[in-house]
């Protein structure tokens, strides 16, 4: 299989902070990558870049912004339109070519049908990020980059959520999501990335960091923690 | 763009109090200024105490002049409210009943008539600073056109006197004889009386008669043309050297309309590109989905065509009181149009500036408001160093070329349409520039 997503030597600064630096990695079609680490790790700033809304420093990314569907960790979503109504418009701005039709499919993959006339400022949290990560699939892009896309969810729609994510990744969508929730990195991702200020720490299956942590047994929530512990000891200057 | 613009038509749709606001603010806020310009300042309200004795006159050579006379001068100035004593003038003032007090002591014409000494007014007044200031030019300028008024009708009864004692006749109500001879006649009765007379020191003396007589009466005609003169010694003749002379009322309802299309434009604009932002939709478009300009142009468009609509209504509104001309139609148009682009482009880049939509709408607001009224002070109502610098203001916001473009376009005025029209399409260009800058360096 060819790499669909290519992620080469990225670095970007804050001012001060150097939120990323030299990050390179590569993506399948039908690959599952979570990046995981702790806050402020960099996670958001690394798919932001992979999605095009924010430039790089350095570094390239491909493919181009316009073939990779975005779900950022703060929905964004105009408050004042029906659910239909945001679907729609972002629809007909990425030239999906019919429409209502990817509206429908979308509100019912969703769940949101009952819930399309109703203004997106009038939503629960949860409904809300569902609409927020429909916005990202509309389009049918060939990779798919979800900032924390089950946060806000019931433990139901979360079991939805990533059905149909593993559906579109059978089908050869190349997906690559941030969480803290390590069991679904476990569970849902073939590859996982973690990432600690800015850096790029593990780039592997979920059971090779298990593996490099024997006295978290099975618990890989307990295998990362035990693992960032050992790096910051091996590097107290980060 | 056409679907951004539907989506923000919309949302405007949804918002009926934001809509309301934004129309009703600044059309309620144009009207008060324009009413404030068209109408002059009002008379001053003064409370006057005539201390003379009724029926006082003035003598002046032959004829007497009525004080009653002057008092009425003063009243046509005044908001005049007439009180019988000092007292009752001064309680007045303190309780704010009137602005001031004039009072006019009974010894005014004897003072008048002396032709020695001038007669004196008291002028009692109360207020703050800037209401002592007012009151007293206003006062000072009433009570010149008074002065102006009687001192004329003083000159008119001594030219008269004058004209009198050149030509003769009968002065009788002055105690001369009837019949009198005028000066002016003097010299050819003499003349006759001269030609039957022999040379000799009694004809010598005559002719010098004469000859006084002729040079007096030459001297009192002069002096009679002096006295007119001097009634008004200046007379003003006004040519204005370039374009149309603007009534005021109708320059009002131009600044009325200027002042609501840039509220709208702006507050709109400023509004509309921050929401983007604040709904974090601007990096969800920005990602290739819409291009940094289209994103600018839609935003122009939806606040600049909103502007411009309310702008025209309000102008076809006021034509139906105020006389304007619709022969020049297609120019409203352009100068509307071209304030509305160039209000947008301000805007937005004062939405991209701020990031959140109150802080856009804040910042717009306190924008706007000053430089409409920086635009609107004359020259010559302050230091020329400060008008140097409201005028680099000016030209830099587009307020001002706005309103001289939509003066030009309604009422012909000069500066020529051309050139604002011009200066707005370079400023709207500039703003936009600067806010798609802004934009990009937010990524
Ligand atoms: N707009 C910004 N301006 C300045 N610093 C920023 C900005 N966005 C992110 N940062 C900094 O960059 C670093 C990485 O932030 P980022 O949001 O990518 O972290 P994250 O891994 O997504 O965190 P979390 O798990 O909390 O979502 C942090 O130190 C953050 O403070
Ligand atoms: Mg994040």
């Amino acid at each position: 299989m060819s790499a669909v997503l290519e992620v080469e030597g990225v670095g970007k600064r804050y001012g001060a902070v150097q939120a990323l630096a030299d990050v390179s990695f590569s993506t399948d079609a039908g690959e599952v990558v979570a990046v995981i680490g702790p806050n402020g790790a960099g996670k958001t700033t690394l798919l932001s870049i992979i999605a095009g809304s924010l430039a790089a420093d350095s570094g390239d990314v491909r493919p181009a912004p316009e073939r990779v569907g975005w779900a950022p960790q703060q929905a964004a979503l105009y408050a004042r339109l029906t659910v239909a109504e945001n679907l729609e418009l972002f629809a007909r701005l990425e030239r999906v070519p019919d429409p209502r039709a990817a509206v429908a499919a979308m509100l019912a993959q969703t769940e949101l049908t009952e819930r399309s006339g109703t203004l997106v400022g009038e939503l629960s949290g949860g409904n809300r990020q569902r609409v927020n990560v429909a916005l990202a699939l509309i389009a049918q892009p060939p990779v798919l980059a979800l900032d924390e896309p089950s946060a806000a969810l019931d433990p139901a729609q979360r079991e939805r959520l990533w059905r149909f994510v593993s559906g579109l990744a059978a089908r050869g969508t190349a997906i690559v999501f941030s969480t803290h929730n390590v069991n679904e990195a476990q569970r849902y991702a073939q590859r996982a990335i973690v990432l600690a200020d800015g850096r790029m720490l593990f780039d592997g299956t979920p059971d090779a960091l298990l593996a490099a942590q024997p006295e978290a047994g099975a618990d890989l929530e307990r295998a990362l923690v035990l693992f960032l512990e050992a790096r910051a000891r091996a590097a107290p200057a980060g | 763009m056409r679907w951004l613009l539907t989506k923000d038509l919309r949302i405007l749709g949804r918002s009926r109090l934001l809509v309301a606001l934004l129309v009703v603010y600044p059309v309620v806020i144009a009207l008060l200024i324009g009413l404030a310009l068209s109408r002059g300042p009002g008379r001053p309200r003064v409370a006057v105490v005539d201390e003379t004795p009724p029926g006082e006159t003035v003598q002046v050579g032959t004829e007497r002049v009525e004080v009653h006379r002057y008092v009425q001068q003063l009243f046509d100035q005044l908001d005049a409210i007439e009180v019988p004593t000092r007292e009752q003038a001064v309680a007045k003032v303190r309780s704010g009943g009137a602005l001031a007090a004039v009072v006019i002591p009974p010894n005014i014409v004897t003072k008048a008539s002396s032709g020695t000494e001038q007669g004196e007014l008291e002028l009692i007044y109360n207020g703050d600073a800037l209401e002592q200031s007012l009151v007293q030019s206003q006062l000072s300028s009433a009570l010149a056109e008074a002065n102006l008024g009687f001192s004329k009708q003083i000159q008119d009864v001594a030219a008269q006197a004058i004209d009198q004692l050149l030509k003769g006749g009968n002065l009788s109500e002055i105690g001369a004889p009837a019949d009198l001879v005028g000066l002016e006649q003097i010299p050819a009765l003499l003349a006759r009386v001269i030609a039957h007379q022999r040379p000799g020191p009694d004809r010598d003396a005559l002719q010098r008669v004469a000859t006084f007589a002729d040079f007096a009466a030459q001297n009192l005609t002069l002096s009679k043309r002096v006295l007119a003169s001097v009634g008004q010694p200046i007379k003003v003749r006004s040519t204005l050297l370039h374009g149309r002379r603007t009534p005021l009322d109708t320059f009002a309802v131009v600044v009325a309309v200027s002042i609501s299309l840039m509220f709208i434009s702006v507050l709109l604009a400023a509004g509309a590109i921050a929401l983007e932002r604040e709904e974090h939709a601007l990096h969800r478009l920005l990602r290739g989905l819409v291009r940094v300009r289209v994103l600018l142009a839609e935003k122009c468009a939806l606040a600049g065509g909103c502007g411009f609509v309310v702008a025209l209504a309000m102008l076809a509104g006021v034509g139906a009181f105020v006389p304007l001309r619709w022969g020049r139609f297609p120019l409203w148009l352009a100068a509307l149009a071209l304030g509305a682009a160039a209000f947008a482009a301000l805007g937005v880049a004062i939405g991209v500036l701020a990031r959140e939509v109150r802080a856009a709408s804040l910042l717009a607001f306190l924008l706007s408001l000053p430089l409409a009224f920086l635009a609107l002070v004359p020259r010559g109502a302050v230091a020329r160093g400060i008008y140097d610098s409201i005028n680099v203001i000016s030209f830099v916001f587009p307020y001002k070329a706005a309103l001289q473009a939509l003066d030009a376009a309604v009422n012909g005025s000069a500066p020529a349409i051309g050139g604002s029209l011009a200066h707005l399409a370079v400023l709207a260009l500039a703003f936009s520039v600067l806010a798609g800058a802004g934009l990009a360096r937010s990524r």
